[in-house]
């Protein structure tokens, strides 16, 4: 039987080690798995690099990971966010490396790691800072940036619903980028606010199908 | 002179999006041009982090905290709109699906050069979000943005001097003086507040000014 609940938090991130890349989802605190992103801290790891469009709002979820040092880097849109200051003082203590991707770039590469493509080029970015070093290419008379996909060790999202097979639905703006990074890591962990019965999620209304999820654990 | 307050420059701005139009405002000013829509005209309004038909901010006690808009604001759906994921919200931006992108700036030069994203303070925390997406792929770029700094130095460059978000992007600008189009021949202006001439916005403004033969004053209601 496919199974893919998990008791409690602590079983939902075991095995994440030092260093790993771990995707994180939402825009700001909606939709981010905060419950999951914080349980990393009683794992003890560090030296982590997180991927998400902000860099952690108050001092919540990956705010207190940088808070508490276990953050080496940051690659994402928008560091300042809503509330930005665990971030904010941690660069400019030089704490944490920061690597700025432009939002849809940022979710195209994580797609395209999911999706096994190799690269793409995109005409975001193109002349400007943010394409210095990278290789570009003129397409049809425009000017394109080659980008790389971006895969995650570990992808920690966040549903509103999920049945034991891992299948979600999301609830309004909390989609963004959670269904983006699903496919996109090694192993993909949900924690959803309600576990329903095999069967009872409208097929047509599921927006991440399980074959993307590897735990579910229930916050809420 | 008279120019435009903030609320003034949206409502402006907000006249000129034309029915059936999908439009993203940007965070910050132009999020205001969405209360400012002429009654009857149905516009739809894109919000990055996966919302087609972002209404106004909800009414004390419906407010819902998974309904944010890009400047993580709660909003309201309208009827008919839509979520979707930031694939589908940036494949919509970068395809060029979105008809207009009404953005802020800090600069904004001859040639339509936006700079919006990064100053050259080396202690700020820079942040891009999805400005260069948006500039880059929406089939429309406008501007609106003050037409001076607190300083007095004119936003109108011949050359930006801030990093660029995407050169050439900039259709219309939309400042508290003035209406101007970027045009292959150079910044022309169509409307003009009260109390300014030529000469006096040319003083304001780096880049050469021509002013259109059908210009207009720039007028906005009192708010």
């Amino acid at each position: 039987m496919i199974d893919k609940r998990v008791p409690d938090l602590a079983a939902a991130v075991a095995g994440i080690k030092n260093g790993a890349t771990v995707l994180c989802g939402g825009f700001g605190a909606v939709g981010e798995p905060i419950a999951l992103t914080e349980a990393l801290l009683d794992l003890g790891i560090r030296d982590l690099t997180i991927v998400a469009n902000n860099a952690g709002t108050g001092e919540i979820g990956i705010a207190r990971l940088i808070n508490e040092g276990r953050v080496r880097k940051v690659i994402c849109s928008y560091p300042r966010t809503t509330d930005p200051r665990a971030f904010e003082a941690a660069y400019k203590a030089g704490r944490i490396e920061l690597e700025l991707v432009p939002q849809g770039t940022l979710s195209e590469r994580l797609r395209a790691a999911g999706a096994g493509i190799g690269g793409f080029y995109t005409p975001t970015a193109a002349g400007t800072r943010l394409a210095e070093g990278k290789e570009t290419r003129v397409l049809d008379g425009k000017t394109y940036v080659l980008e790389k996909p971006l895969k995650g060790d570990v992808a920690l999202i966040a549903a509103y619903k999920s049945d034991r097979w891992g299948n979600l639905v999301y609830r309004k703006s909390a989609r963004s980028f959670n269904p983006v990074m699903a496919p996109a890591a090694d192993m993909t962990v949900v924690q959803v606010k309600m576990i329903v019965d095999l069967g009872s999620l409208d097929p047509e209304a599921i927006v991440t199908p399980g074959i993307f999820v590897d735990r579910v654990v229930m916050v809420r | 002179m008279q120019p435009l307050s903030r609320r003034q420059m949206a409502w402006r701005a907000a006249q000129d999006l034309p029915e059936g139009a999908y439009v993203n405002l940007g965070i910050g000013l132009p999020t205001l041009c969405g209360d400012y829509i002429p009654p009857g005209r149905e516009i739809v309004f894109h919000s990055e982090n996966g919302v087609l038909g972002t209404g106004p901010a909800p009414k004390k006690g419906e407010e819902d905290s998974d309904l944010i808009n890009a400047g993580k604001q709660l909003v309201t759906l309208v009827p008919g709109g839509s979520y979707f994921h930031h694939n589908d919200a940036f494949l919509m931006i970068r395809g060029g699906h979105i008809d207009i992108a009404l953005l802020g700036a800090f600069e904004v030069s001859e040639k339509g050069d936006l700079a919006n994203w990064i100053t050259n303070d080396p202690t700020a925390t820079p942040g891009v979000g999805g400005a260069m997406d948006l500039a880059a792929g929406a089939k429309e770029v406008r501007v609106l943005v003050e037409h001076i700094t607190k300083e007095g130095e004119p936003r109108l460059k011949k050359v930006c001097t801030y990093p660029l978000t995407a050169p050439g992007c900039v259709k219309r600008i939309y400042t508290n003086f003035a209406v101007i189009d970027v045009t292959p021949d150079g910044l022309v202006v169509r409307e003009m507040a009260d109390g300014l001439d030529l000469a006096a916005l040319q003083k304001l403004t780096e880049p050469r000014l021509t002013l259109a033969n059908d210009w207009k004053k720039l007028t906005a209601p009192a708010m």
